[in-house]
C-alpha cells in the first residue's frame, strides 16, 4: 500500500506542493553498495536542524525570522557517541518535543549501534551530520555543503548513508 | 533532502532516504526512498519504541543493499502510524507558526484589507 505523501498536510499545503514546478532531472545517480551490509560503514544525515549543545552553535534560526524565505544551509557534526542530553533542537517548522525526548526518531545512533553489535551492519560512522531542511534555495547545499560532507564521509570510509528528513 | 542524496550518490556513496513524503523522491530523482506514513518530525517512528525504529531502519537498509537501478526506486514501509490521526494531524506542527507561514498570513491579511478599501 503506497504511502500517502500528503496525509499529514492541511489541504492548502497539499495543493501548493502538488502544483509545484520541479525541474526535470537528466538522470538519477547510482552507486551500488560496495560491500555486504554486514561489512559496511553507514553514516546518518538528518535535516532535523539539530546540533551538539555547546560544541557548535545552533542553526541560525534568528536570521530565518528576519528573512522568512531563507534557511540556514550549513551543517553540524554529530558523533557516534552522541547522548540525548547533548542534543539541541530548534527547527521552526515542526514540533521538536519528541526529538527532545528521543533523538532516535530522527538520528538513530542508538539503534545503529545495536545493529552494529548484532552484526547487521559493519559499523556506524564516527561522524554523522545534521542539516536543516527548510531550504527554499538548495544552491549552497548542492555547490558547497553537500560536497564538503561527502568528502568527510569518504575520509571516514563511509559506504552508505541513511538520510532522514523531518 | 533530495539534493543531498543526489549529491552524495554522485560522489560515490550509496544513499537511502526515509521520507514521509516519498513523492519527492520520485519527482526529484533520488536513487532510493523508503516511504513512511508517519507525521513530520517522526521519521523513524515513536519516541521510546526501539522495536519500531529498528524495523524502519532495517527496511531502509534492505533497500540500500538490494535495490536495482535505474532510480528512482521507492519502497513503502507498510506499518501505519500507531498514534491517533486526528491528534497527530495537528500535533506535529510547531508551537508557533514558522516565519514563512506567519509572513504569508500577514500578506494575505494585508491583501484582504486592501481589497476592502482599508489601510
Amino acid at each position: 500500500m503506497p504511502v500517502d505523501s500528503y496525509k499529514w498536510l492541511p489541504p492548502s499545503l497539499k495543493g501548493f506542493f502538488a502544483a509545484m514546478q520541479i525541474p526535470p532531472y537528466d538522470s538519477v545517480p547510482w552507486t551500488p553498495l560496495a560491500k555486504p551490509l554486514a561489512e559496511a560503514t553507514i553514516a546518518l544525515v538528518t535535516t532535523a536542524g539539530i546540533n551538539v549543545r555547546g560544541a557548535e552553535p545552533p542553526f541560525d534560526y534568528d536570521r530565518e525570522w528576519e528573512h522568512p524565505m531563507w534557511g540556514d544551509p550549513t551543517y553540524r557534526t554529530l558523533p557516534r557517541d552522541l547522548r540525548q542530553e547533548q542534543v539541541q533542537t530548534g527547527h521552526l517548522h515542526i514540533n521538536n518535543d519528541d526529538i527532545d525526548a528521543d533523538m532516535n526518531v530522527c538520528l538513530p545512533v542508538d539503534r545503529m549501534k545495536e545493529l552494529e553489535a548484532a552484526g547487521v551492519i559493519g559499523r556506524l560512522a564516527d561522524r554523522n551530520y545534521s542539516f536543516m531542511g527548510y531550504q527554499p534555495d538548495t544552491t549552497e547545499w548542492r555547490e558547497r555543503y553537500a560536497p564538503e560532507v561527502a568528502a568527510k564521509m569518504r575520509d571516514d570510509r563511509v559506504d552508505g548513508v541513511i538520510l532522514t528528513p523531518v | 533532502m533530495n539534493a543531498l542524496a543526489r549529491t552524495f550518490e554522485a560522489e560515490g556513496l550509496s544513499t537511502v532516504i526515509v521520507n514521509m513524503m516519498p513523492v519527492w523522491g520520485e519527482r526529484f530523482g533520488s536513487p532510493r526512498t523508503l516511504g513512511v506514513e508517519f507525521p513530520f518530525g517522526h521519521t523513524l517512528g515513536v519516541p521510546g519504541d526501539a522495536a519500531l525504529q529498528t524495523r524502519v531502519i532495517r527496511a531502509a537498509l534492505d533497500l540500500l543493499a538490494t535495490a536495482q537501478p535505474p532510480g528512482p526506486v521507492v519502497g513503502h514501509f507498510d506499518e501505519p502510524w500507531p498514534g491517533d490521526f486526528d491528534h497527530w494531524k495537528k500535533a506535529w506542527h510547531p508551537k508557533q507558526p514558522s516565519p514563512v507561514i506567519k509572513f504569508m498570513r500577514e500578506q494575505a491579511e494585508k491583501r484582504a484589507r486592501e481589497s476592502r478599501g482599508q489601510a
